[in-house]
């Protein structure tokens, strides 16, 4: 770098630190109070100082990382620390036995987690794996299918309440016939599903036409109204108060103290994270998985290869509810109480942000991503109120510098052997 | 193909109008088996607009296309979705290439041949023996066509990454994916250099030739349409002006008046 670049980004920083401190002047210098009555402006210079290194540093550091990423990409990156790094971790799992092994530890940490960590923790880490599998769900519709959907909450909701109102309703019933009520749980999880389901594609319906900016106000809608209507149909869903002392489920007829439940809807819910993993990475290599994706490249291309959109899209709403369904009941479970306020505009939001900082249309992405954005939270308390100020530095940093998201999707890569010699084979890496 | 004279793809009296233009004007055309047709006509003539009333993106406002292919009774295709036709045997290319961007060559070819596959979603999740050997079939028969269109050394590459001739024969490897009887190319060579161009001549009279599909192609590269198509329709404002062999066409006042003006 010449030193008259420099000299010219210094002076850049400077201008900007000097507009900065003229910003912030009213809310960082000027402090009015009042003192006996009279209202006294308080001038507290030694905080100028502060401000304009600040900011003159802050713009020269984020001048230089912008130049950075541009030319991040004109030299093979093969020979970084991270990069190296990375192709070990990859050649390794490559191996059998190594990746087989890698599973096998981590499942094992995830199964001791409980028991070493405590209830606190327990209970942070299954709002955090409810996220991963609403975050998993919606990946479907935004990441795969390219149906930008603000509304998600709306399926959770839906998944709770079915949970909630079944208790409420059919509990008394179950209590009367004698049978124990911890199998509402397990009735409410498919029921949920399904139901959840159904509201997909009752969604759908009016929305087949719709793309971008118009699909993400009609879903924001429905989000609201199904959220309303379940503010204020009192008498059904409790309203505002919403529904309490919802049962946690029971282990075989056994009702365990709250730790005990805590753990073991823990279990319960890793093992929904795992079919869900499960399910959604055959789905995304499959025919399905495909057309999903040939939709959110290009909608009058893949309709000219004769993919039917009007299935697809309501394939696609359907397969993101049921998983935003299946959450809502664990939900429930866990905190025995849900409300309306449970399901706002903020909650889908949430979820979003997470595939996107994750990675859209990744596996690894939205698992990541939900699970650092629920977990960090949690874990710096002190930082709580700049909560959303982080979020918001976050976003923009991972969309200028990591487009693709903290853990990107790798496609799979396809080999072929020459087939004169085995016949036509295929080896699949991914 | 019992009759070979009867037209695999038969346009009467088509018209389109948004709101007070005309841009079609009761246009009348047909494709024989076989055959490798060109449209062609000066810029906004409304080439691009007939291929969209075929291929079922527009609703034509007047007028009929009917196809008749392989001993199978002559149907109605006009106003219906791009999906059905498209799986009734009609494929398409774009002028502006409509890659499916971040996905790789291979899956391109192969969402080309999503309607040759049945697996649904339980199908999927369950992946069954059956689905599986499906699967791999969809994959082979992917390479085998990408090997025609010479792509074979793009496979796991991402589609936009590709040199732009490549993407546009990969759009006509995906259309040929589709298993069509017609192919409707739009431009193919718009933006090639003459090497490029010579190449793709050679693969269009390859694909009527091996895998009997007829070509209609709209093109403005008049050494390509003059050297591939046996037919030619010359369309000018929405009419159809000129009809019939390159030499003809070429000899046409009415055509080089279009052209080149009076």
């Amino acid at each position: 770098m010449t030193h008259k670049k420099l000299a010219s980004e210094l002076i850049d920083a400077l201008g900007k630190s000097i507009w900065f401190v003229v910003l912030l002047f009213p809310f960082m210098v000027m402090k009015a109070t009042v003192v006996s009555g009279v209202a006294v402006i308080r001038f507290r210079w030694e905080n100028l100082p502060g401000i304009a290194i600040a900011s003159f540093v802050l713009s020269f550091v984020w001048s230089r990382a912008l130049e950075w990423n541009e030319h991040r990409g004109d030299t093979a990156d093969t020979d970084t620390p991270m990069r190296r790094v990375q192709d070990v971790v990859v050649s390794a799992l490559a191996h059998k036995p190594i990746r087989w092994t890698a599973v096998s530890v981590l499942l094992l940490a995830m199964a001791i987690y409980p028991l070493a960590l405590g209830m606190y923790h327990t209970n942070i880490m299954i709002t955090a794996l409810i996220y991963v599998i609403l975050a998993l769900g919606l990946n479907i519709v935004v990441g795969l299918g390219g149906l930008l959907n603000l509304g998600y909450a709306a399926f959770f909701a839906v998944g709770a309440y079915t949970y909630g109102l079944l208790w409420k309703y059919a509990g008394p019933v179950f209590a009367a016939a004698s049978i124990n009520t911890g199998w509402l749980f397990w009735i409410a999880l498919p029921l949920a599903g399904i139901l959840a389901v159904i509201f997909g594609i009752l969604l759908s319906l009016p929305v087949l036409r719709l793309r971008g900016d118009y699909l993400a106000i009609i879903t924001l809608a429905f989000g609201e109204i199904v959220r309303m209507v379940l503010q204020n149909s009192g008498p059904v869903t409790g309203g505002a108060t919403g529904i309490s002392l919802i049962p946690r489920p029971w282990f075989f007829g056994i009702r365990l103290p709250p730790r005990q439940a805590a753990t073991y809807i823990y279990y319960i819910v890793v093992v929904l994270v795992i079919m869900t993993i499960f399910v959604v990475r055959r789905i995304e290599d499959s025919r399905v998985g495909r057309a999903l994706e040939a939709m959110r490249e290009d909608e009058i291309a893949c309709e000219a290869m004769g993919i039917d959109l009007v299935r697809n899209k309501l394939s696609t709403f359907a397969l993101g509810a049921f998983w935003a369904g299946i959450a809502g009941v664990v939900l429930a479970s866990q905190t025995t109480y849900i409300n309306p306020d449970s399901f706002t505009l903020w909650e889908s939001i949430m979820v979003l942000m997470a595939i996107v900082i994750g990675g859209t249309g990744s596996i690894p992405g939205a698992i990541g991503g939900a699970l650092l954005l629920k977990l960090l939270p949690e874990y710096f308390r002190p930082l709580a109120q700049y909560r959303i100020l982080i979020y918001g530095v976050a976003m923009i940093i991972v969309i200028i510098f990591k487009p693709d998201g903290l853990f990107p999707r790798k496609r799979k890569v396809y080999t072929f052997v020459d087939k004169t010699a085995s016949g036509a084979t295929t080896e699949v890496g991914k | 193909m019992s009759d070979a004279m009867a037209p695999i793809l038969d346009i009467q009296d088509l018209s389109m109008v948004f709101g007070g233009l005309r841009a079609i004007d009761h246009v009348s055309m047909h494709i024989k088996n076989g055959e490798i047709c060109a449209l062609i006509g000066p810029n906004g003539a409304g080439k691009t607009t007939i291929f969209n009333c075929i291929t079922g993106v527009y609703m034509p406002t007047e007028g009929s296309v009917s196809i008749q292919h392989a001993e199978k009774p002559r149907e109605q295709i006009q106003g219906l979705k791009p999906n059905i036709i498209n799986q009734k045997g009609l494929a398409r290319t774009f002028q502006n290439i409509r890659l499916f961007g971040k996905m790789t060559v291979l899956e391109n070819v192969m969402i080309g041949r999503h309607n040759s596959l049945k697996a649904g979603i339980f199908k999927a999740i369950i992946r069954d023996k059956a689905t599986r050997e499906e699967e791999q079939r969809l994959i082979d028969e992917s390479h085998e066509i990408l090997k025609k269109m010479k792509l074979e050394m793009f496979i796991n590459e991402t589609a936009r990454n590709l040199p732009y001739g490549a993407q546009r024969r990969l759009e006509i490897a995906r259309a040929l994916a589709t298993d069509p009887f017609l192919l409707l190319l739009d431009e193919p060579v718009a933006g090639m250099n003459p090497h490029e161009t010579k190449e793709l001549e050679e693969t269009i009279n390859l694909i009527r030739d091996r895998e009997k599909v007829s070509i209609l192609l709209i093109e403005h590269d008049m050494s390509l349409v003059m050297n591939v198509s046996e037919r030619i329709y010359v369309l000018d404002y929405g009419r159809m002006i000129a009809e019939g062999t390159p030499m003809e066409i070429k000899s046409n006042p009415e055509v080089i008046k279009a052209y080149l003006g009076e």
